[in-house]
């Protein structure tokens, strides 16, 4: 029969499809190299715990970014989320110090206090966008400013600190160490794996890339599109508030400066992974390398005297487009000879 | 350009022996046909016929393969993407093509906005705009949005924006297809008015009676030949019926088994009222494959999306095996063994960006769990037994699907939805835009899966599908049902009656009193 001509092989294709997935990766050990040649203090161990410390926070919110984005939405609150659920979580603490003494117990009803609004803030947005049927950059954009604004006020426009006796029972969550690992760095892990499994081994994952891709198709497939679409929101909540958990003992304290720009971050991180901006295809385990690009770009421009370390935004802006444009450009003008219908 | 009485006038633009193909598949033979000024020149057929494919190549959207289109007496080869426009010869698109958020004015002029100082003359562009509003006695407001008007006003729109242009020659695609009875009647008298002042019209419409009313000659086309030119005079509604038909059935068909007369009923649709859907009513046996016949936006499909929980319904019941159900969502239809399969497959039935297995398994991932988790050998055992049994050809599994040929989505899809396991399938234009070996494939399997005791509902524009493979046929006219068909009476020319709306049944009248 005719048909079967049309299906012709393209050489071309398994290249591809290998620099795809293995792009950001290769463009990662590219990034250590350089770094070790401009200082070899970038590969010491002390520098790698850091790096990887730090990458947890952007890393942790970038995995939840990865489900909104793959489903076709976009998450704009999640800098000041973070900072919003870190004035509460200090707040809800320093009144537990004042009122019963200070116990695990404190911790853990922070940390709880956490989880409730993370999860809380992730439903208003996916309930929002779907059952209000706004654009998710309306939305978020909004709930961006409610939440900075909510911590400004809240701090009164200084910064809340958090209560000394609940910071030392706090502290070891951000400092310690499991088996020479930081713990946050564990948590990241943890996230991640968990991520990766949720996107690619479960109906949810699957889910998530069929109403990215088309959402009338998705409708038709008999998908909750609806319920789908906010899951990826309350995930994206549950993200924040587990980076936020860890990211309060660092300082002990949360204002309006805090988690500034993380949306941001956390978005360049889901791109630079190779997940597509508009949906349909996700990959967490690019976000995660994603997020240990932007942050050893940071580490190495703070390590060489090369380039000012001003400069971190312009240099990750960089990286930003370059990645994109050797992810789809130069690969879709090999795409465009597809067999006519 | 006028005329002497009597002596008809030399034609405007005309083509001369045209033919077409796309790729290797012919869907103009040689065609010749002209155009008057002054005159309303009709173009019928069936879909697929080559309506289109003619009407583009004479506004210079497509080049002919071979043959010619001469214009104002000379051969030239019309330039491409509208451009012909310049020229006078305007098409109207079926989907009116303006932009939504703009003003009439705007809209009129897009493209030749008038200038002064460089900057845009909105008060002259107004201007103009109404009086070219008034020649054409429409009232609408030049600086109201598009968006804001009924779809007969885009309409209007559409005409002044051409007459604006000076268009000599006017190409009209079924303009009447989504105008009421009024409406339509406005649209006359405007286009007589054009043809009193020498602008040619070409004009396409499945309504026969309207053709009647109107055309001045009509040229019948089937499969890409040109059946014959006629002057209307010479014409009635049964004859072009006739003309469009005659043809025989051959065997791409597989032979009908009929349905037992006792055989339960499984899905029976009463009094039922969606958005597009008036007051329809029918039964399903088990094993039976209905057809729904009717034109292209007659609520067929409205119908089927009703039933499915696609749509709101308004009003009516719908029962499965006997069970009165209210499906609200898709997975509940699914569920109770009724499978939708649409008729838009690459942008509402296939995910054309990933592989065929991910599209095969989406419906039914629920099958393809193991502990909670995605189990992808079970899905590639799913897909291989798809791919044998509905002979979907592609290179390896990983292929994108928006990269198969039409013939093989469809048979994926077709396998997407026989994953769902169901016992009422509803098949919305199974066929489209396929060859005609796919095609016959398509047919025996519809035919293999009634034959099972499967129930089936073909919704399609092809006649001769519907009558090749329906025990009835239900015929739909502007959200109605028009008729319903059995046995020998299922045949072109009568649907086609019902269709156009020549002959309504006793039934339909009892409803609509």
């Amino acid at each position: 029969m005719s048909v079967s001509a049309h299906e012709t092989t393209r050489p071309s294709r398994g290249f591809r499809i290998d620099l795809k997935t293995a792009g950001p990766l290769l463009a990662l050990i590219l990034l250590c190299v350089f770094g070790y040649l401009l200082n070899p203090l970038f590969l010491g161990e002390g520098n790698v715990t850091n790096l990887l410390t730090r990458s947890a926070f952007i890393g942790i919110i970038a995995v939840g970014a990865t489900f909104v984005i793959t489903a076709g939405g976009i998450d704009l609150s999640v800098g000041s989320m973070a900072a919003f659920i870190a004035g509460m979580m200090i707040i809800v603490m320093n009144w537990a110090v004042g009122s019963m003494g200070v116990s695990v117990w404190t911790v853990l009803l922070g940390v709880g206090c956490s989880l409730i609004l993370g999860i809380g803030a992730g439903f208003i947005n996916g309930f929002l966008t779907t059952k209000g049927k706004i654009e998710a950059f309306i939305v978020t954009l909004g709930t961006m400013g409610i939440y900075r604004s909510l911590i400004t006020y809240f701090a009164d426009g200084g910064t809340l600190s958090l209560a000394s006796p609940a910071r030392d029972i706090y502290r070891p969550i951000y400092y310690d160490s499991i088996l020479r690992i930081p713990i946050p760095v564990w948590v990241f892990i943890i996230v991640a794996i968990i991520g990766w499994v949720l996107m690619n081994r479960t109906a949810f994952g699957r889910y998530c890339m069929a109403i990215g891709s088309n959402e009338h198709v998705a409708r038709y497939s008999a998908i909750k599109v609806d319920r789908i679409r906010t899951l990826t929101y309350i995930i994206q909540g549950l993200c924040v508030s587990l980076a936020t958990i860890i990211y309060v003992p660092r300082l002990g304290s949360a204002s309006s400066a805090t988690g500034v720009l993380w949306e941001l971050e956390a978005i360049a991180a889901v791109i630079i992974g190779g997940t597509m901006l508009k949906g349909g295809f996700g990959r967490i385990g690019g976000t995660v390398i994603g997020a240990l690009i932007l942050t050893a770009i940071g580490n190495i421009l703070n390590l060489t005297d090369i380039i000012s370390n001003y400069l971190n935004g312009a240099v990750q802006g960089v990286i930003i487009v370059a990645a994109v444009y050797l992810q789809r450009g130069s690969f879709r003008a090999g795409r465009k000879n597809k067999p006519a219908e | 350009m006028t005329s002497a009485e009597g002596t008809p006038a030399p034609s405007i633009l005309s083509a001369n022996r045209v033919s077409k193909s796309f790729g290797e598949i012919p869907v103009l033979f040689s065609v010749d046909f002209d155009v008057r000024p002054g005159e309303v020149h009709a173009i019928i057929g069936e879909n697929g016929a080559g309506k289109s494919t003619l009407i583009k190549i004479l506004s210079g959207i497509e080049q002919p393969t071979s043959g010619s289109i001469s214009y104002d007496g000379r051969t030239t080869v019309l330039p491409p993407n509208g451009e012909a426009e310049a020229l006078g010869i305007v098409l109207i698109h079926q989907e009116l093509n303006l932009a939504e958020h703009l003003t009439v004015a705007d809209s009129i002029f897009l493209g030749r906005e008038m200038r002064k100082f460089g900057f845009l003359d909105l008060r002259q562009m107004r201007e103009k705009a109404r009086s070219v509003m008034d020649t054409l006695h429409v009232r609408v407001d030049p600086e109201a949005r598009i968006n804001m008007l009924s779809v007969a006003d885009k309409q209007m729109v559409e005409i002044a924006k051409a007459i604006s242009r000076d268009a000599r020659v006017l190409i009209m695609d079924e303009p009447t297809a989504v105008l009421s009875v009024s409406e339509t009647q406005t649209l006359f008298e405007q286009i007589r008015r054009l043809t009193a002042r020498g602008v040619a019209v070409i004009f396409i419409s499945h309504k026969l009676d309207e053709i009647m009313e109107l055309a001045d000659r009509v040229t019948v086309l089937r499969d890409g030949q040109l059946i014959a030119t006629v002057g209307t005079e010479a014409l009635t509604p049964d004859s072009i019926a006739q003309m469009m038909v005659g043809r025989e059935l051959s065997n791409l068909y597989p032979p009908k088994h009929e349905p037992d007369v006792d055989a339960p009923l499984v899905l029976s649709v009463r009094n039922l009222v969606a958005p597009g859907v008036k007051d329809i009513s029918f039964d399903l046996r088990r094993g039976e494959i209905l057809g729904f016949a009717g034109l292209i936006g007659s609520g067929r499909t409205a119908v089927a999306e009703a039933v499915v929980g696609l749509s709101h319904r308004v009003a009516g019941s719908v029962a499965v095996n006997g069970e009165a159900v209210n499906f609200t969502e898709v997975a509940q239809s699914v569920a109770a063994g009724l499978a939708y399969m649409t008729k838009d497959r690459k942008g509402r039935g296939l995910l054309l960006n990933v592989g065929l297995q991910p599209n095969l398994t989406l419906l039914t991932l629920k099958k393809h769990m193991r502990n909670g988790f995605l189990d992808g050998r079970s899905e590639a055992k799913a897909l291989e037994r798809a791919v044998r049994r509905f002979d979907i050809r592609a290179r390896d599994a990983s292929v994108r699907v928006g990269q198969l040929s039409g013939g093989n989505q469809q048979k994926l899809m077709l396998g997407k939805t026989m994953e769902s396991e169901p016992d009422i399938i509803i098949m919305d234009e199974p066929t489209r835009g396929i060859d005609v070996g796919t095609k016959q494939q398509i047919y025996h399997i519809i035919a293999a899966l009634a034959a099972e005791g499967k129930s089936i509902i073909v919704i399609s524009s092809e006649m001769q599908e519907v009558i090749g493979l329906s025990h009835r046929v239900v015929v739909m006219r502007e959200g109605r049902m028009a008729g319903v068909l059995e046995g020998a009476e299922i045949v072109e020319a009568e649907i086609m009656r019902y269709a156009a709306g020549i002959k309504q049944s006793g039934e339909d009248e009892r409803l609509s009193a």
